[in-house]
C-alpha cells in the first residue's frame, strides 16, 4: 500500500521550474533513496510532501485518500515527519522544549519532564551513549549534537502516528560512528512497518541502506528501481544523464599552463595536502562540485586578499566580484542602473572631490551596447530591470571596472539561457584580453568554458582537471568520492 | 590518554563551559544590582532600610512593568518604540475617564490592548519592520494622550492610589511587587508548554511554522502581552504621582529597552530573561538615587544609566569571548 502518491507535480518558483511533473510514491515498510544533483529538485519535493510547500499542479494522495489543501498540520496528523537539511532547531531553546515543539499533546503539568524523557528515550534507542542532556539548551550544542537530537525528535511518537520519516541529509554533520547508528535505526523502523525517504550525496549510503532508488534530475524523475539493481556508477550516470556524449573537445585556443603571469595562488584553508588553486592571466577557471563545499568561501577569501594579507592566498592584481545571490549581496535596489554599473569604478568616474553624472552615463551606455541591457533609460531605477537584465548590470559592474581578476560566485543561477550564452561569449572575449575569470557554477555547460576546472569537496579540492579531462562524470565522481575509497 | 577519551572529555569540558557561560550570564544582572546597592550602603548606611527602599524603589514598579511590556516584543525579535507614549496614555486615561466613568475607562484601555494585537498582526502579515509601524504608533499614542490632557492635571482613581502606597509588613511594598512581577512572566513565559512555543516564535520562526505552529498568532499574543503590561505599568505610575501628564512615560521606552539588555536579554533570538528583566529595571532606577547620593546633579543621569548599560553589556561580551575560545 501506498504512504504518500503524488501525481504530476509541478512547482515554480518565479521562472524557474524546480519540479516539472513528478511522480512518486512510497510503500509501507520501505526506505527509498532519492539522489539527483544540485537543483534537481530533491528538496523541494521533500518540502511539499511535509505540507510545508503547496504544489502549483498535480495530485498529493497520502494513506491513499487524496489531500486538498494539503499543509503541514495536517501532515503532522496523517504521521508525515520531516528532517530539514538546513537545522530547524530553536536555540534559544532546551532539547526538551524543542521536542515539545513539535508535540502539542505534551502540556500541562509536568510536560518539560515529559517532554524530556520522551527524546531521551529516543537518543538513548538510536544514539546510544550521546550524553545529551534534555535540560541543555541547543545553541550551546555542537553541530553534530544538534543534528542528532533533530533526527531523534523526528522519530519521536506522542498522539500522533508515525508512517513516513524524510530524512534530508541526515549525515551531513555527523561522523562515521553516529551516521551507522542512525542508518541501522532507519532499517529497524522500517522493519517495524513505517517506512523512510532517505536523501544523501553520499551513494554508498543509499546503495546500502535503502530498498528502492529514485534518481531525479531537472525536476523530474529520470530512473527508478531497486537499489541491488544499481551500483555506484550508474547511479552516477543517471544522475549525470548521457550528457557525456558532449566529450570536451581537445581545446584549441587554450594555450598551455605557465606561459602567463600568475594572477592567484589559493590554497583552501581545510586543504591538508598539497593542492592549490592556480589562476594565470587571461584564464578561466572553474570552482565545480556540489553547492556549500567551499567554493565561495574560496572566492571571498581571494577577494579579501586583495586589500589584505590572508594567509595562503596571493593575488596580484585588482579584483571584481560578481555576487551569486542579486537581491541581497549584488544590486543596490534603491540606485538607478547606470549607478548600480559605476559603483566599482568610482575613481575613474571622479571630476574633482565629485561624481561626474557624464563620465557614469558614458561607462554604462558604453556596456549597455556591448551587452544589452535591455532599459528605455539608464536614469531608471535597477528594479525596473528584469531578473537576466539586473544580472547584466552587475557584470557591467565587474567587467567596466578597472579589475585585473574577477571572481563569479555562480552568477548564473535564474538567468535564461539566451542571456546566459550572451554573457559566455562575453567572458571568452575578456579573458582572450587578458583578464582572469574564477568562475564558481554548479553547471556542467558553463564548465565547459573554462581551461582548468578545480572540483571542490568538503571544503577541499578534490580534483584538478585540465580542460581535456573535463567531464561531467568526473566532475560527479570527483563531488560525490567517499572518505573510505 | 586514548584518542576517544580525549575527544570524550573535550566534549564534556565543551558542555561544561557552555553552562558555566550561562550561570556567569544569568548572574550578571544580580550583580550589577547588588554592586549599586552596596554603593548606596556605602554612601548612605540609612537609605538601606524599610522607609528607605519603599522610597527609592516606588517609582521602579511602572518601569519594571514596561521592561516587561518591553521584553514580550523582543521576544519575537520587534521593538515597541511606542511604549512610553503608550504608558502617557494609559496615565491620562486613568487620571480622568477610569476615575470620572470607571466603565468608559475600562472599555478605553481594553480597547488599547485590542490595538496593540492588531499592530502585532499588521506587523506579522504585511512583514514591515516593528520600528516603523511603533515609530507611528508612538505619535498616534502621544497625540490621544495631548487630546485626553492638554494640560497636566487629573486625580488617581482612590482604589489606585491606596494600592499603590500599600504598606507591607517587613519587606517594602515595590520590592514584593518587583518579585511578584519577575516570578508570574517567568512561570507564563519559561515554564508553561506554550511558552516554550512563544520564546521559539523568536528563536527559529520558521522551525515553529514547520511544526504546524501560528506564528500570527504568537505575534499577537506577545504584543497583547506587551500592552497589558504597559496598561499596567501606566495604572501603577498614577497611582504613584496621583495627577497625569501627557509626557509622563516619556523615558520609558528607552529605559525599558535598556532594562530588557541589562537584564541578559538580546534582541534577537528570543533569549529574554524575565527576572533579569525586572531586575535590570530596579537596577536602573536604583542607579538614580545612587547618583543622587554621589551629589551628581539629575542632568547626568541619563548619561549615567548609559555608563551602567555599557559596563554592563562590555562584561557581557568579555565572557561570551572568553568562552569562545576555550570551546
Amino acid at each position: 500500500m501506498n504512504i504518500v502518491k503524488l501525481d504530476g507535480v509541478e512547482k515554480h518558483f518565479g521562472a524557474v521550474r524546480a519540479l516539472a511533473g513528478v511522480d512518486f510514491a512510497v510503500d509501507t515498510g520501505e526506505c527509498v533513496g532519492l539522489v539527483g544533483h544540485n537543483g534537481a529538485g530533491k528538496s523541494t519535493l521533500m518540502h511539499i510532501l511535509a505540507g510545508t510547500l503547496m504544489p502549483d499542479s498535480g495530485q498529493v494522495a497520502i494513506g491513499g485518500a487524496l489531500r486538498q489543501g494539503y499543509a503541514v498540520v495536517l501532515a503532522q496528523k496523517l504521521g508525515i515527519r520531516c528532517v530539514f537539511q538546513e537545522l530547524s532547531l530553536c536555540p534559544n531553546l532546551t532539547v526538551a522544549e524543542n521536542t515539545r515543539v513539535l508535540h502539542p499533546s505534551i502540556a500541562g503539568w509536568g510536560w518539560r519532564k515529559k517532554a524530556g524523557d520522551l527524546i531521551r528515550g529516543k537518543l538513548d534507542e538510536i544514539f546510544s551513549g550521546h550524553g545529551i542532556a534534555p535540560d541543555a539548551l541547543v545553541g550551546d550544542l555542537s553541530i553534530g549534537k544538534r543534528q542528532m537530537i533533530e533526527v531523534a525528535r523526528a522519530f519521536t511518537v506522542t498522539s500522533d502516528p508515525l508512517h513516513l520519516v524524510i530524512l534530508d541529509e541526515p549525515t551531513s554533520s555527523l561522523d562515521a560512528h553516529t551516521a551507522g547508528q542512525l542508518l541501522s535505526h532507519v532499517r529497524q523502523v522500517v522493519a517495524t512497518g513505517a517506512s523512510c525517504v532517505l536523501i544523501s550525496h553520499l551513494l554508498g549510503e543509499i546503495l546500502k541502506y535503502s530498498d528502492r532508488i529514485v534518481v531525479m534530475r531537472d525536476g523530474v524523475v529520470v530512473a527508478t528501481g531497486n537499489a541491488s539493481g544499481f551500483d555506484r556508477d550508474k547511479l552516477v550516470s543517471a544522475m549525470g544523464g548521457s550528457a557525456a556524449a558532449r566529450k570536451a573537445q581537445a581545446n584549441q585556443a587554450t594555450a598551455p599552463r605557465g606561459t602567463t603571469p600568475v594572477r592567484v595562488r589559493a590554497r583552501p584553508s581545510r586543504q591538508s595536502d598539497g593542492l592549490e588553486l592556480v589562476a594565470h592571466e587571461g584564464e578561466i577557471v572553474g570552482l565545480a562540485g556540489l553547492s556549500g563545499h567551499g567554493q565561495t568561501e574560496l572566492l571571498l577569501a581571494i577577494f579579501a586578499a586583495a586589500t589584505r594579507h590572508v594567509s595562503g592566498v596571493e593575488v596580484t592584481g585588482s579584483v571584481a566580484l560578481i555576487a551569486g545571490d542579486r537581491q541581497s549581496d549584488g544590486i543596490f535596489p534603491l540606485w538607478s542602473i547606470a549607478e548600480n554599473i559605476g559603483v566599482r569604478s568610482m575613481r575613474e568616474l571622479r571630476s574633482g572631490f565629485l561624481i561626474s553624472p557624464e563620465l557614469e552615463t558614458r561607462l554604462a551606455e558604453g556596456w549597455q551596447k556591448r551587452i544589452r541591457i535591455q532599459t528605455g533609460n539608464l536614469r531608471n531605477n535597477i528594479l525596473s530591470l528584469s531578473g537576466g537584465n539586473q544580472q547584466k548590470a552587475l557584470f557591467a559592474r565587474a567587467l567596466g571596472s578597472e579589475a585585473k581578476i574577477v571572481l563569479m560566485d555562480d552568477p548564473m543561477r535564474g538567468v535564461d539561457v539566451s542571456t546566459k550564452l550572451e554573457v559566455y561569449d562575453l567572458i571568452r572575449a575578456e579573458a582572450n584580453a587578458g583578464r582572469t575569470f574564477l568562475w564558481y557554477t554548479t553547471e556542467m555547460e558553463e564548465l565547459e568554458n573554462c581551461s582548468h576546472v578545480y572540483v571542490f569537496r568538503s571544503g577541499r579540492i578534490a580534483a584538478d582537471l585540465r580542460r581535456g579531462e573535463l567531464s561531467e562524470e568526473r566532475v560527479i565522481h570527483s563531488s560525490f568520492q567517499e572518505v573510505a575509497q | 590518554m586514548t584518542p576517544a577519551s580525549a575527544a570524550s572529555a573535550a566534549r564534556i569540558a565543551q558542555a561544561r563551559s557552555g553552562r558555566r557561560r550561562r550561570v556567569l550570564r544569568a548572574a550578571l544582572p544580580a550583580l550589577s544590582l547588588t554592586l549599586v546597592l552596596l554603593g548606596i550602603a556605602w554612601l548612605n548606611p540609612r537609605a538601606i532600610s524599610y522607609f528607605g527602599l519603599n522610597l527609592m524603589l516606588s517609582l521602579a514598579i511602572p518601569v519594571a512593568l514596561a521592561t516587561i511590556a518591553q521584553m514580550f516584543v523582543i521576544t519575537v525579535n520587534d521593538l515597541d518604540l511606542s511604549i512610553g507614549t503608550f504608558v502617557s496614555f494609559v496615565g491620562c486615561v486613568s487620571a480622568t475617564w477610569l476615575r470620572d466613568t470607571p466603565l468608559l475607562g475600562i472599555a478605553v484601555l481594553l480597547s488599547s490592548i485590542g490595538i496593540y494585537a492588531l499592530v502585532g498582526a499588521l506587523i506579522y502579515l504585511r512583514n514591515v519592520p516593528s520600528i516603523v509601524v511603533t515609530l507611528g504608533m508612538l505619535f498616534v499614542w502621544q497625540g490621544l494622550a495631548i487630546l485626553l490632557l492638554p494640560k497636566p492635571g487629573g486625580k488617581a482613581p482612590t482604589w489606585l492610589h491606596d494600592l499603590m502606597n500599600l504598606h507591607t509588613p517587613y519587606v517594602p511594598f515595590p520590592l514584593l511587587a518587583a518579585i511578584l512581577i519577575g516570578v508570574l512572566v517567568h512561570v507564563g513565559l519559561m515554564r508553561t508548554s506554550y511558552g516554550a512555543i512563544l520564546r521559539g516564535s523568536g528563536g527559529n520562526p520558521a522551525s515553529i511554522a514547520r511544526a504546524g505552529w501560528s506564528l500570527l498568532k504568537t505575534k499577537i499574543v506577545m504584543f497583547a502581552f506587551a500592552s497589558l503590561f504597559g496598561v499596567l505599568s501606566g495604572l501603577s505610575l498614577i497611582g504613584l504621582t496621583t495627577s497625569a501628564d501627557a509626557n509622563i512615560g516619556k523615558g520609558y521606552t528607552l529605559l525599558s529597552i535598556a532594562g530588557v539588555i541589562l537584564g541578559g536579554g538580546e534582541f534577537v533570538g528570543g533569549r529574554v530573561s524575565p527576572i533579569g528583566a525586572v531586575i535590570g529595571a530596579l537596577t536602573l532606577t536604583l542607579a538614580g538615587s545612587l547618583l543622587n547620593f554621589m551629589r551628581i546633579s539629575p542632568d547626568w543621569q541619563v548619561g549615567a544609566q548609559g555608563a551602567i548599560l555599557i559596563i554592563v553589556l562590555a562584561a557581557r561580551a568579555i565572557i561570551n569571548r572568553t568562552d569562545g575560545r576555550t570551546a
